[in-house]
């Protein structure tokens, strides 16, 4: 009986059979088909390299180089971007840009994705005056748009990055509570949550160990598609005078320094404009790919 | 149905109170001493203890609060630190240039998202489709102060057919109400197309077209209607975020609206306009969901029943 079950005798369909077919590599064999995806996955890794090296690939100090002979130059094979009004290249400016703001879109998310979760998984877990009072605070978190409420707390804090990344995390919170919430709501009515309790397990441990993995793939959507909107909404703030300040080479900052100069020299706001976009847009496809692998029916939000 | 409106309405009174408190205590936050900074920088101890005593800032906060709350019903907000003016009066005159902004950014969002959306479900996975949702992906990621800057320098500087800022006559809308209205339209059009594919597979659509209808009719008559509740919850959560953009959109072309009143008072610590346009920005998103509520009340009659 064992000489029928030693490797050698094992044809390959029955090897490939008992592979176990894991959530992580059912999600990759979904994801790898989609080409657009995958594309901009390459792109916000590229990124995240560049912003990582920035300091030390810029060609110029994006701050305190002054090339006085090119103001407002075009485009050259000495700068790649051009020059803008001060003399200062326009590509490292770039570079550095990226650095701050996808450390911005990513932490202010992080913090948001972390706290909106434990909210939601608390309010569906526990129920009853839990859930009324952390649904009643992000009743009231979702009666002021985004924007206004970010301006009310740069307004309190005072105009930087830092309090940008606050500002930011704050309105994504309650955004990843009701969706954690939702999701608990129904994950705490099945079988083997009952079965958990049954043998004793205390809350916590049902929690962090039967609940939460459940909620992962919705906040990994999420937290994806977020980065895009709060990498627009600290720049949106920056081009609004309220986060990074001059001489700061935030994209938001650069296009607000630019547009004195839109007549004489378009391609200064051209490429912070466009660098905002292309990242944005990286992570709003890379964002539809995974939530189209985790869940190819759901529809596009 | 005007049950239901009413009892709604009364679920938004407890919200409304917390932005309420949110908003008075907005003043006690602050950095600093309200009294000194609606005093001015220049002014003397003594100055600024009648300046306290003048806005209230002595009494009790309860009291405080009341008096607050009481003088805001009526519309009294106090007055503007840096133009000495009556903070209503300011809103008032900023009130219709961004009124007329979203509404025309919303009218034309809606007509285009929509058609793009439904064109996109009736090709699915065809070019009108591929070419629609990429449309839509990149009216999502575009940051409307770039859009906006983009839209000036073609139809303002190079071609010069549009002017660039004011609100005069109808020609000042057009570019503004496109940058703000952009990202609104790409989200109806992603949504639109979800829900519209989804109908599209309905008993009553097969029927529609067994019965011999042409397709126009089976796709405006019979899908659209019906494809109409969950869009019009959508357009309802959008309006906020045109509130919001009004705020970018404004700035960027230096639209004597709200949305710029805003942003110059944060900039000049102009505490009572930010109170409150805070409150009445506030007001307004309330109001429009509770609208879309009460809108979806009347195209889905089971809701009314609950």
């Amino acid at each position: 009986m064992s000489d029928a079950l030693e490797p050698p005798a094992l044809t390959d369909a029955a090897r490939r059979a008992s592979t176990v077919r894991t959530p992580w590599g059912e999600f990759w064999r979904r994801f790898r088909r989609q080409r657009v995806a995958l594309l901009a996955g390459g792109f916000v890794v590229a990124l995240a390299a560049v912003a990582v090296l920035a300091p030390a690939i810029v060609p110029y100090d994006p701050e305190n180089f002054f090339d006085y002979d090119q103001l407002n130059a075009r485009p050259s094979a000495a700068h790649w971007f051009g020059v803008d009004a001060l003399g200062r290249d326009i590509f490292s400016r770039i570079l550095v840009g990226a650095r701050l703001s996808l450390a911005a879109g990513f932490s202010s998310v992080t913090v948001g994705a972390l706290l909106g979760s434990l909210l939601g998984l608390v309010a569906g877990y526990f129920g009853g005056p839990w859930d009324r009072l952390i649904m009643r605070i992000c009743d009231v978190l979702f009666a002021f748009p985004g924007i206004l409420l970010a301006i009310g707390v740069v307004a309190v804090l005072g105009p930087g990055m830092a309090n940008v990344i606050v500002a930011v995390a704050v309105f994504s919170v309650p955004t990843f509570a009701r969706l954690v919430r939702g999701n608990t709501l129904a994950l705490t009515q099945l079988t083997y949550v009952e079965a958990a309790r049954s043998i004793g397990a205390r809350d916590w441990t049902i929690i962090l160990r039967h609940v939460l993995p459940g909620t992962v793939s919705v906040v990994l959507v999420y937290f994806t598609l977020r980065i895009g909107t709060s990498i627009i909404t600290a720049a949106s703030l920056s081009f609004l005078g309220m986060g990074a300040q001059p001489p700061t080479p935030e994209w938001g900052a650069m296009l607000s320094e630019a547009r004195s100069e839109l007549a004489v020299a378009p391609h200064v706001a051209a490429f912070p404009g466009l660098a905002v976009f292309l990242t944005v847009l990286a992570f709003n496809l890379l964002g539809d790919g995974i939530r189209d692998a985790l869940d190819p029916k759901a529809g596009r939000m | 149905m005007l049950k239901y409106a009413v009892k709604r309405l009364l679920g938004l009174v407890p919200t409304l109170l917390v932005v309420a408190v949110l908003v008075f205590l907005f003043v006690h936050l602050l950095p600093g001493d309200p009294a000194r900074l609606a005093a001015g920088p220049e002014a003397d101890p003594e100055t600024v203890e009648l300046v306290r005593r003048d806005l209230g800032l002595d009494r009790p906060m309860a009291e405080q609060f009341v008096g607050y709350f009481s003088r805001a019903v009526r519309g009294d907000f106090g007055r503007s630190i840096r133009t000495k003016r009556p903070v209503m009066d300011e809103i008032a005159e900023r009130f219709m240039p961004t009124f007329w902004l979203t509404v025309w950014s919303m009218a034309w969002s809606v007509i285009f998202g929509l058609a793009v959306g439904v064109l996109s479900a009736v090709f699915r996975h065809r070019s009108p489709d591929r070419a629609g949702m990429a449309l839509a992906v990149s009216g999502i990621s575009i940051p409307s102060f770039a859009l906006g800057m983009l839209l000036v320098e073609v139809f303002s500087v190079e071609l010069g057919w549009l002017p660039t800022i004011g609100a005069g006559s109808w020609k000042h809308y057009v570019l503004p109400s496109i940058t703000l209205g952009a990202g609104v339209a790409a989200v109806l059009a992603r949504f639109t197309r979800a829900s519209f594919a989804d109908i599209l597979h309905e008993d009553y659509i097969r029927t529609a077209r067994a019965k011999g209808l042409g397709e126009a009719a089976v796709v405006l008559k019979h899908g659209l209607r019906n494809a109409l509740v969950p869009i019009v919850t959508m357009m309802g959560l959008q309006f906020g975020f045109l509130l919001g953009g009004s705020i970018v959109v404004e700035k960027v072309f230096n639209w004597p609206g709200m949305g710029r009143l805003l942003v110059d008072a944060v900039e000049m610590h102009d505490y009572p306009v930010i109170q409150a346009e805070v409150l009445l920005f506030s007001l307004e998103f309330i109001l429009i969901n509770l609208a879309v509520d009460v809108l979806y009340g009347v195209l889905n009659p089971l809701i009314r029943y609950e």
